[in-house]
């Protein structure tokens, strides 16, 4: 689970509420102050203020997956955490995580091996995936089950995620196992 | 989202007069491929011919949308936002059954972040009065953020005079079982006489039965030499659909512009002006992305009203979701049913008789038949069905991918198996001779192979604690088409291409289809297309659900875009001094068929246009050869569509788990447009007819009414961890029915799945498995091994 911490980091969690307060965020390396309720989880955080709407929510309860982003590089389910629990830990959304106009290998994989139907669970697992290669390259096909066991999709595109994943993965020059 | 575009269309060519014949490919692709004549009308495009003399249809091209999906800029319903926009949250009955006698808003109208406020439940109005299931809409509320919304939901009062209730099926059959429904509230059926009929008798909460036959049942159990009966039982699923239901309603003095989450943007729009009195032109509905449906976004809904309703008081945009909770107790669901299917059978497997009795629930509404697979599917002379909707005090079910089939072929198909076991004939041998359809014989023949039919053991065999099985199921879906369907195809002076269609694309591949199918007629490649759809400003679309998409839509855009190609090629005739008809669209150039080095690229000739851009419509023409059947808007091709799934399982017969290893899908629609996206959406299927068999169960509290795994952590559904190895075979089987001779296959992809792994289940452990879903409780009973308990799980 998370822990909050302060601006100092200190580990106190911040006073404010119930009205709006302010809130500042790094999403994808640019830091930005919102004013949001405290009630505001970081997934609604991103969706509304910061107007990042690539993040879904499906379940709002840590069931799916959908909501998955990265702190500080750490795949996490965005519904389950607050904004105000945030602090300095960066964030990275989906939107951060091409280079441009370059997708991310793992996006392009999806694209090319069709991991991708209605896409609403999409970009929860393209998060997901990406995370495993950054820390596993040339991840097996169980691998990959693995990092993506507590996403749903209910349009059924596991077999291509997986396969796009290890597509991805075998094409990076890793040295991993 | 798409912006407000109107197509340029310039009238069509003039149309030569008399319809003239044509020479279709027909057949099954490496079987028996032929030929047939069919008369067409004289605006029809040229026979296409078979996927391997194209170059864009039949390739697994890339969604063309799939870069906009991985990247999250793809926009849905939820992510729609407007200046002003407020949030709508609905209340709902903590009660399964209850009387309004007094609802008081007005303490959340007086809050100052409160816009609008509806009572849905007047205690005044009989019609509103009652409550019937948990989760039944009693107000809504718009306010400034949802949060505001959902505390102002909280200072509503209501009076509610509980009602008795009942909460099962089985209980609700009794006599002197409390009554769900009384005289104003009881459903009148489905027009359209399927799958539940108007005017059907109601006994208590009993409505049916609904009766369908031929020949005589009687004679037919007479003749039959042997006879095998079964009961079968299938629970409630839900759609589950990761987008929740949303709308985003915009009302204005000019008019109403709705973002919905939709499968049926057109529907909805006639909805909407019946509803509130508009113009149909005043009403404009349109979704980009869309998080899937599944048969539960067909229609407007009361939630889709409230919004509509709550933007016209607060003079405000309102967007509403639904949360899971609601997701799971009022978006629709996927009845459940019980059935007893009777087969008399000659020694030889011929059929003399079927009979089917089946009870099914789909709450408080109707639908809950077993659809035609029964009727349908195998030959025999003598058939009945009669099926009965019980009424329970549960949220109303819909259509859901292969509705009645589903839980038909689950029935159906394990009472096949049983027939030929009590014959001594392979499953296979009995198909063969009972079933005419000679695409599933070829698809049979295929799977056998691809699973290792020959490998199959006698059931019960496997020595260890894990036991394999391998098992085989049908799956008969009927090939819709929806007339009311038209697209709009237009090139530019710069020669790029748009077309244009209120068709949505829930995930299916609309938009690549839709790409493909214009790309091949002007010899461009599918990325070069834009592809303009869901809205109602564009020219009808079709609903997506029914599996009729593509076979709605692609005719006519492949024909818009051949007449827009026409007109280019007669302007480019006179630059290049040569008849339009030697011309032929290649790579981006209109080039001449007997001599391709001279030509002109499209851009060159759209650039000599003397408008901005030509265009053309088209609508969705009948089928060559005609129809099986017509009923308004929607129609019946005359062959239905199929496939026959194989499934090879292990079931720990000490822990009562079954993993299913392998499926090998085998199926038909008519010309396949995308190997790529087709796999992906019988995977789909697969996965979501496993699920159902193994995961999924909606469960009512009976003390209290409500659901209680409302969420997805609770309700099941088959993760990536529960995924087999699924090999998917699709066959190319030309009829010559239309300008691209293509149909659907979400529907016909689901309906196999849950009877093959049961099939394969009895395969391994000898005992059947009858009721779904197939929880390790529910086996370890079968087995022996648990204490008589409850067949929930
Ligand atoms: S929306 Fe966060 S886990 Fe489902
Ligand atoms: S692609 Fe639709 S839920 Fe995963």
């Amino acid at each position: 689970m998370a822990q909050s911490r302060n601006a100092d980091g200190n580990g106190v969690p911040p006073v404010g509420g119930p009205g709006a307060v302010s809130l500042a965020l790094t999403v994808n390396d640019i830091t930005r102050t919102v004013r949001a309720e405290p009630r505001l989880t970081l997934a609604e955080a991103l969706r509304g203020p910061l107007g990042l709407t690539g993040t879904k929510i499906a379940c709002d309860r840590g069931a799916c997956s959908a909501c998955t982003v990265w702190l500080d590089g750490v795949p996490v389910c965005s519904c389950m955490i607050l904004a105000i629990e945030v602090g300095q830990r960066r964030v990275t959304t989906i939107e951060g995580l091409a280079e441009g106009e370059r997708l991310h290998p793992v996006q392009a994989a999806f694209v090319a091996h069709d991991a991708v139907q209605c896409g609403f669970c999409t970009p929860g697992m393209v998060m997901s995936c990406a995370a495993l290669l950054a820390h596993t390259k040339q991840p097996s096909a169980d691998a990959v089950t693995a990092a993506i066991s507590g996403h749903l999709c209910r349009c059924g595109t596991y077999p291509h995620v997986i396969a796009a994943t290890v597509a991805a993965g075998a094409e990076t020059k890793g040295d991993g196992p | 989202m798409t912006d407000e575009v109107t197509p340029e269309v310039a009238p069509d060519v003039a149309p030569d007069v008399a319809p003239r014949v044509e020479t279709f490919a027909a057949g099954i692709v490496g079987v028996k491929l032929g030929t047939v004549a069919r008369q067409i009308a004289p605006d029809e495009p040229p026979p296409l011919p078979p996927n391997d003399q194209l170059s864009v249809i039949g390739q697994p091209v890339p969604r063309v949308d799939g870069r906009a999906k991985v990247t999250g800029a793809m926009r849905f319903t939820v992510d729609v936002a407007m200046p002003g926009m407020l949030h709508a949250r609905i209340l709902r009955s903590p009660l399964p059954h209850a009387r309004v006698r007094r609802v008081d808003s007005s303490a959340a109208a007086r809050l100052p972040w409160v816009r609008a406020v509806i009572v849905v439940a007047r205690p005044d109005d009989p019609a509103h009065a009652v409550l019937r299931y948990v989760g039944a809409p009693v107000a809504a509320v718009a306010a400034v953020s949802p949060g505001a919304a959902e505390e102002a939901l909280r200072l509503i009062h209501v009076d509610y005079a509980p009602q008795p209730f009942i909460a099962d099926m089985d209980a609700a059959r009794a006599p002197g079982a409390p009554s769900v429904h009384d005289a104003i509230s009881l459903p009148a059926g489905h027009p359209s006489g399927w799958p539940a009929p108007q005017d059907l008798p109601v006994a208590g909460n009993v409505r049916g039965p609904a009766i369908s036959g031929r020949g005589d049942i009687a004679t037919g159990f007479a003749q039959a030499e042997v006879i095998v009966e079964g009961e079968y039982r299938t629970e409630v699923q839900t759609h589950c659909c990761l987008e929740p239901h949303a709308i985003v309603a915009d009302w204005r003095a000019d008019g109403l512009t709705v973002h919905m989450s939709t499968q049926f943007t057109a529907g909805v729009r006639a909805e909407l002006a019946e509803a509130f009195n508009l113009p149909l032109s005043r009403v404009r509905v349109v979704v980009g992305g869309m998080g899937g449906g599944f048969g539960s976004k067909s229609s407007l809904g009361t939630y889709g009203y409230l919004a509509v309703a709550l933007s016209r008081a607060a003079g405000l945009p309102v967007r509403l979701v639904l949360d899971r909770e609601e997701e799971q107790t009022d978006a629709g669901n996927r009845p459940a049913t019980w059935q007893t299917v009777r087969i008399g059978a000659r020694r030889d497997g011929t059929l003399t008789a079927l009979s089917v009795v089946s009870y099914g629930t789909a709450g408080v509404a109707v639908g809950a038949g077993i659809g035609n697979f029964a009727e349908q599917t195998y030959v025999c002379p003598n058939f009945r069905a009669m099926q009965h909707d019980v009424f329970i005090n549960a949220g109303p079910g819909c259509a859901m991918r292969g509705p009645g089939n589903t839980p038909g072929a689950f029935a159906l198909e394990q009472a096949i198996d049983d027939l030929a076991e009590r014959l001594a004939l392979d499953p296979i041998a009995l198909r063969d001779r009972i079933d005419a359809s000679p695409v599933r014989r070829e698809e049979r023949r295929i799977g056998a192979a691809r699973i290792g039919w020959g490998q199959r053991h006698a059931p019960g065999a496997d020595p260890g604690p894990v036991k394999r099985g391998i098992g085989m199921a049908q799956s008969l879906w009927m090939a819709n088409v929806h007339l009311n369907a038209a697209c709009a195809v237009r090139i530019v002076r710069d020669g790029s291409v748009t077309v244009m269609s209120g068709i949505q694309d829930i995930g299916t591949g609309t938009r690549t289809v839709l790409a493909q199918t214009v790309a091949e007629v002007f010899g461009l490649r599918a990325e070069d297309i834009v592809v303009r759809i869901g809205d109602t400003d564009f020219p009808a679309g079709p609903p997506s659900y029914g599996s009729r998409a593509t076979a709605s839509i692609t005719p006519p855009a492949r024909t818009a875009a051949w007449h827009v190609l026409r007109q280019l090629c007669s302007e480019a005739a006179r630059m290049l001094n040569v008849g339009a008809d030697d011309l032929i669209a290649r790579e981006g150039r209109l080039i001449v068929r007997d001599d391709p080095a001279r030509g002109l690229a499209l851009a060159e000739v759209a650039a000599r246009l003397r408008t901005e851009g030509i265009g053309a419509v088209a609508a969705r023409s009948d089928d060559y050869g005609g129809f099986r059947r017509r009923m308004g808007d929607a129609a019946l091709a005359q062959q239905d569509l199929g496939g026959v799934q194989f499934a090879a399982v292990a079931v720990d017969t000490e822990t009562g788990i079954v993993r299913v290893e392998r499926v090998v899908a085998v199926q038909d629609c008519g010309r396949p447009i995308n190997p790529l996206l087709l796999e992906s959406q019988v995977q789909g299927g697969v996965l979501m007819g496993l699920s159902y068999a193994l995961f999924e169960n909606r469960i009512l509290d009976q003390a209290t009414g409500r659901m209680v795994n409302p969420n997805l952590e609770q309700y099941k559904l088959a993760g990536a961890a529960d995924s087999p190895e699924i090999d998917v075979v699709i066959l190319e089987n030309y009829q010559g029915q239309s300008a691209t001779d293509a149909y659907g296959i979400a529907e016909p992809a689901n309906i196999a799945t849950a009877p093959a792994i049961a099939n394969a289940v009895y395969n391994a452990i000898g005992v059947r498995p009858r009721s779904l879903p197939m929880t390790p409780a529910a086996i370890l009973h079968l087995l022996g091994k648990s204490p008589a308990g409850s067949r929930v799980s």
